[in-house]
């Protein structure tokens, strides 16, 4: 009853929630020390495509970098499904959230398929399960079963490394995935595919997305919902439409890029009437 | 002759599966072990600064410890253990040869694998790292299968370095009792065989290039991610440890007899050994033994017989500073070394002391015949001797007995002496009564009217567990006051020679058909 009761709870519950968190570091020798989180409090919804937009320094890596507790916050509470993580085992809760590194994270020694695989293969499943979710997640990200399986990291371009990257995140059946500017060292095209690519997935596997950029447009073209960050503290969270009544001047001087772009864009592309 | 073709490559080559199989236990051994150690220390001190620094700066002292010092204070240090693990939980253990060798190399091998471990841990990028502890590892797992496979080829280059030092090292176990081609090395210094010499270091060379080759090729392997090669790496090094292992599981043999670390030494020894085989005992010899590690030995009973002199066991064993006449020292020295179980079986027959020796010729001119002639022109004159002499009792004897004092004092191998005295580069040497080499250059050994220098006599020591063993005193009996100092400085010259006939077996069987016609 009690145990229902529960998981009925849970259920209901936002997949990632913060409440008042605060995080601070040692800032070296004789320095004060540095709130990188400063108390924040900030939802994502289920199914949700959540975009963290901040300068570097803004606190929006440690943000995430709380949810499966790579670090334990000071202050405040971080729940995931309903359940605070400072009572969940860190490693348990790791293998149940895929994390998407910025720069790939893969390992140099590891083939292709195995680093696909490290997580269900840590859960102990099976090794032709294995096997076979791994060619799976191979198709999912578009990357040639026979051609990249047994490639190793160096031998890939930027752009399939970070798809090994995703792939990897996506092994073990999270239902939330957290990701640290994945794109963000890719050239426009690549990047611009992979967003595509993943916002397809996200939606196919009705995933939990928190993604970190530094790119504003980007945010705007991905996300449901963006988070503005400055200096540790959560500045305006929102749609795009909504961000963009937003009076915050950080916020408006954000969106004063895209806005530029796209205006710069309509005059200098001619518009294909036709289309 | 072509030097190819001297029979003594063939003597050498049959010592072969033996020196090169105990060198390749102790040497593998002793690597396994500084891994075992190493490794998990290096793993545990990587993250901690102070630990780190500790055990860097220790292992780096210890590398500065000549290997021959090192190993040969283990033997002491061992044998005071031996001695109280045999007191409190009533079992010893033997602190020659294999246990202190393996201990010592252990140690030196530290220090590469140390420091590449924890160059090579510390070197894995942070950010992979993180991705290890984000796909959800232990802190194990992330050790065990990302930061070890990353650090391996570093660690692989350190377990390079340590395997060199480790084969090259274990030559210089020889002294402290541990066989190994070290043996070919000091027995070729000691009586002139230049073959053997060569032998021992181009095996002790070749042995170490083939083991850091294999291991080069596991070290690739890992780089370029081929099983293959690492592989086939692994394998050459097991083969090499099986291929050394077959022909020591043989024999072992019943009777072993010591030797120090001069050629008179590996003659008698001889002797002694074929005297045993053609009594129809099997017997071997252990030899090039330290002099400090040979008593030790023998009351430990890892050796059963060797030949020492009366005045070096009354002067070095049992520290007596008063010099008594011969058979009076004699006498003492059977019941000094009885208390211990030790049976002095007899003397040879001849003495090797300590003695001034210089050219006749001159000696005659200056009208020289005893130290204490000698004393009144020594601050004009040099001297020279072996390694231990000056810091010998006898030295400080002959000094206050006669006030000697020379214009210089010089240390160099024994065997270089006689040479060095004959031309005149030194005025007086001190060397042994016994050398065949006195006669050689006709040089002189001078009067010790005052009896400064104790007698020498050459003594047949049994181990106490051979004290009643009728079938080794009657193998020996033959020996027993048949060697006469004309004798044996014939043997010495003879062993001395640098040709195919001066081996130390060969001389021996000169000697014994010498001494042996009635």
């Amino acid at each position: 009853m009690n145990k229902a009761k529960r998981s009925n709870r849970m259920q209901n519950a936002p997949p990632i929630a913060f409440a008042h968190v605060g995080k601070s570091f040692d800032g070296g020798r004789g320095a004060e020390r540095v709130l990188a989180v400063d108390d924040v409090s900030l939802e994502v919804g289920k199914g949700e495509f959540l975009c963290i937009v901040g300068g570097s320094g803004s606190g929006k890596t440690t943000l995430l970098r709380l949810a499966n507790r790579l670090i334990d916050a000071d202050t405040g509470e971080v729940r995931i499904e309903g359940e605070d993580v400072r009572a969940a085992d860190p490693v348990a809760l790791r293998r149940r959230i895929g994390y998407v590194f910025q720069s790939g994270g893969l390992f140099p020694h590891m083939s292709v398929g195995a680093n696909i695989g490290i997580t269900p293969k840590l859960l102990n499943l099976p090794a032709p399960e294995i096997a076979s979710r791994v060619d799976e997640l191979l198709d999912l990200v578009r990357l040639d079963r026979a051609l990249h399986g047994n490639r190793f990291p160096h031998e890939l371009s930027g752009g399939q490394r970070q798809r090994v990257g995703v792939a990897r995140a996506l092994a073990a059946r999270p239902k939330i995935v957290l990701m640290d500017e994945p794109f963000g060292a890719l050239d426009p095209l690549t990047r611009d595919a992979l967003g595509d690519d993943y916002r397809a997935l996200h939606r196919k596997l009705e995933l939990t997305t928190v993604m970190i950029t530094h790119d504003m447009t980007e945010a705007i073209l991905l996300a449901d919902r963006i988070a503005v960050m400055r200096a540790g503290r959560l500045l305006a969270q929102g749609t795009a439409a909504e961000l963009s009544q937003s009076q915050d001047s950080y916020v408006i001087e954000l969106l004063r890029t895209p806005r530029r772009q796209t205006e710069r864009l309509n005059i200098l592309l001619p518009q294909d009437g036709a289309a | 002759m072509n030097l190819f073709s001297d029979p003594r490559w063939g003597e050498a080559l049959a010592h072969l599966p033996d020196y090169l199989g105990s060198h390749v236990r102790v040497s593998v051994a002793a690597l396994a072990l500084g891994l075992a150690v190493s490794l998990p220390l290096a793993i545990v001190a990587r993250n901690r600064p102070v630990m780190r620094g500790a055990l860097l700066g220790l292992a780096s002292i210890v590398q500065t410890v000549p290997g021959l010092a090192l190993l040969a204070l283990f033997y002491p240090l061992l044998l005071a253990l031996a001695s109280v693990s045999l007191k409190w939980f009533g079992f010893g253990f033997s602190a020659f040869g294999f246990l202190p060798a393996v201990l010592a190399l252990a140690l030196y091998s530290m220090l590469p694998v140390l420091r590449n471990t924890i160059t090579g841990l510390n070197g894995v990028e942070p950010s992979i790292l993180e991705a290890a502890q984000g796909v959800g590892m232990t802190e194990l797992q992330s050790l065990v299968s990302v930061e070890l496979p990353l650090a391996l080829p570093v660690m692989m280059a350190g377990i390079r370095t340590a395997a060199v030092w480790v084969i090259g090292t274990a030559t210089l176990s020889t002294p402290i009792g541990q066989t190994s081609l070290g043996n070919y090395i000091f027995a070729g210094l000691q009586t002139q065989n230049w073959v053997f010499v060569l032998f021992g270091c181009i095996a002790a060379a070749l042995l170490a290039l083939a083991v850091d080759q294999l291991l080069a090729l596991i070290e690739i392997g890992i780089r370029a991610r081929s099983r293959a090669r690492a592989g086939l790496g692994g394998l050459g090094i097991a083969a090499l440890v099986a291929a050394t292992l077959v022909p020591s599981v043989a024999g072992t043999s019943a009777y072993v007899v010591g030797a120090k670390t001069f050629a008179e030494q590996y003659v008698l020894s001889a002797l002694m050994a074929q005297r045993l085989r053609a009594a129809g005992l099997s017997a071997t010899a252990r030899e090039g033994l330290g002099s400090n590690v040979i008593y030790q030995a023998l009351v430990n009973g890892d050796i059963d017989v060797y030949v020492d002199y009366s005045g070096t066991l009354w002067v070095n064993q049992f520290h007596v500073s008063e010099i008594k006449p011969r058979a009076e020292l004699l006498a003492e020295l059977k019941t000094m070394l009885a208390k211990q179980g030790v049976t002095l079986l007899g003397e040879l027959g001849f003495e090797n002391a300590y003695a001034l020796v210089m050219p006749r010729k001159r000696a005659e001119a200056l009208h020289i015949r005893t130290i204490a002639d000698l004393a009144a022109q020594a601050p004009t004159m040099s001297i020279a001797a072996d390694y231990e002499f000056f810091s010998r009792p006898e030295w400080e004897s002959l000094r206050q007995a006669y006030g000697l004092k020379f214009r210089a004092q010089r240390q160099m191998q024994p065997d270089f002496m006689y040479a060095a005295v004959a031309s005149g580069e030194v005025d007086v040497i001190a060397g042994y009564t016994s050398d065949g080499l006195i006669a050689k250059y006709d040089l002189v050994a001078l009067g010790d009217p005052r009896q400064a220098i104790p007698p020498y006599d050459a003594i047949v020591l049994l181990a106490p567990k051979r004290a009643q063993d009728p079938a080794l005193r009657s193998a020996l009996q033959p020996l027993i006051g048949r060697i006469d100092i004309a004798d044996m400085r014939e043997a010495n010259l003879r062993a001395a020679g640098g040709n195919d006939a001066s081996s130390p077996e060969a001389v021996a069987r000169w000697l014994w058909d010498k001494i042996a016609k009635p």
